[in-house]
């Protein structure tokens, strides 16, 4: 072996470069683990009350948080989108800048963001837990597959569970904004509906919306139900991995909101 | 939690999720109005239609009367002939003068219809005879400069 100064250049290299190589092959595990759990799913979809079940708990449960957020999101980019609509006399404008906001950008973010961090934890903490307490390596020696008994079921269940969330999440933020900006400030709600169905398209602003949600609902399935069961068979472990799954999708969400957005929107001019 | 429970919520949960998508295609995206809208159909020539978009309020009196259609450049005239779809239950004479018009300095352009005093009312396909082109506001700002120029030259004499 080398005898390395702790310190020197070529110590920090190798660390440079371990860690390259370390989240590269990580990267290819969870490729491979990607495919195993699509190879997996018909056997999943056999047994559809396991998914049901998984919608049930990532999405059933999630609608609380996720409408409450989306109606008071709304009504605050209503109230800061009057005040500086109100400058430039266009305040009955604000209709399409609470939809565009919501539909393009703030429903399927803030929704992925939120049900990463309801529902993703809660995935990883479960299927972390259930790898710590050998329930995995008990199944397998039942020769029953984890990966199509337990890791499917999840991953499906947030797919599905994602874009209904964020278009939920959009709805009731226009919801939110109408109420603000009719209710409260006084906007003529004909204005505000017309504005806003004037300048939102089905096509291409809503179905990108979707595509968005349906992209961030992979994502976060898949890093939550891999990092459960990646993790190290420890207290410690199921806990590190738990809030890795947050910071890793919220990160995952916004940058792949970003590369997104380039390509839908870029110089569409509307 | 037992089955028959969760595959209720599942199903509810389901369904107000589709819910909301069909909310935002038809209520926020205007999906529907798309297809056939009700209503007739009117055609006027601009010579000019600015910065006219397709599905652009017509108003009346300042009142949504309508959308616009379709534009296009008529090929032999040069001419922007635009279509107006106009709701049944309002009709214009046939003076009508279709005008382009800015709402505020920075608002939406859309089509205005002054109704004129005649007594024949136009029909679906007609085409509207008067019409009024949108105001440039780069034109103008140059026929000014132009006419500035023009009246100190002509001082100087």
């Amino acid at each position: 072996m080398y005898a390395e100064v702790p310190g020197g250049v070529a110590y920090w290299l190798r660390r440079l470069g371990g860690a390259v190589t370390g989240s590269i092959g990580r990267l290819g595990y969870a490729s491979r683990f990607l495919l195993a759990v699509l190879w997996h799913s018909p056997q999943a979809f056999r047994r559809i009350q396991l998914t049901l079940r998984e919608i049930y708990f990532a999405g059933v449960l999630s609608l609380v948080i996720i409408l409450m957020s989306g109606m008071f999101v709304g009504m605050v980019l209503s109230l800061q989108g009057y005040e500086t609509l109100k400058r430039y006399g266009a305040d009955e404008q604000l209709g399409i800048l609470v939809a565009l906001a919501l539909v393009r950008e703030l429903g399927p973010v803030i929704a992925g963001l939120l049900f990463a961090s309801r529902a993703g934890s809660a995935i990883t903490a479960e299927i972390g837990l259930m790898k710590t307490t050998e329930q995995l390596a008990a199944m397998e020696m039942m020769a029953v597959d984890p990966l199509a008994r337990v890791i499917a079921p999840r991953f499906w269940g947030g797919i599905i569970s994602l874009p209904l969330l964020a278009a939920l999440f959009s709805a009731f933020g226009i919801f939110g904004g109408y109420l603000v900006g009719v209710r409260l400030i006084g906007i003529d709600a004909g204005a505000f509906w017309g504005q806003m169905q004037a300048g939102v398209d089905f096509w291409p602003d809503v179905t990108n919306g979707i595509v968005k949600s349906v992209v961030f609902a992979l994502a976060v399935s898949l890093i939550a139900v891999f990092e459960g069961y990646d993790s190290k068979p420890t207290a410690e472990g199921v806990s590190t991995a738990t809030t890795r799954t947050v910071v890793i999708s919220s990160l995952a969400i916004l940058a792949l909101d970003f590369v997104m957005t380039v390509f839908m929107f870029r110089g569409t001019g509307t | 939690m037992n089955r028959a429970a969760i595959d209720l919520w599942v199903g509810i949960f389901v369904a107000i999720g589709l819910g909301a998508i069909v909310f935002l295609a038809l209520k926020v995206g205007n999906l529907l109005t798309i297809g056939a809208e009700p209503g007739y159909r009117l055609e006027a020539r601009f010579d000019n239609i600015g910065g006219l978009k397709l599905r652009a309020p017509v108003k009346a009196a300042g009142v949504v009367v309508g959308r616009v259609e379709s534009i296009r450049l008529d090929p032999k005239t040069y001419e922007a002939v635009v279509s107006l779809r106009v709701d049944r239950s309002f009709e214009f004479t046939k003076d009508t003068i279709a005008a382009i018009n800015t709402s505020g300095l920075l608002g939406e352009v859309y089509v205005s219809l002054d109704a004129g005093g005649e007594t024949v009312m136009l029909k679906d396909g007609d085409r509207i005879g008067k019409t009024q082109s949108a105001v440039v506001v780069e034109k103008l700002i140059s026929q000014f400069l132009f006419d500035k120029a023009a009246e100190s030259g002509n001082a100087k004499k």
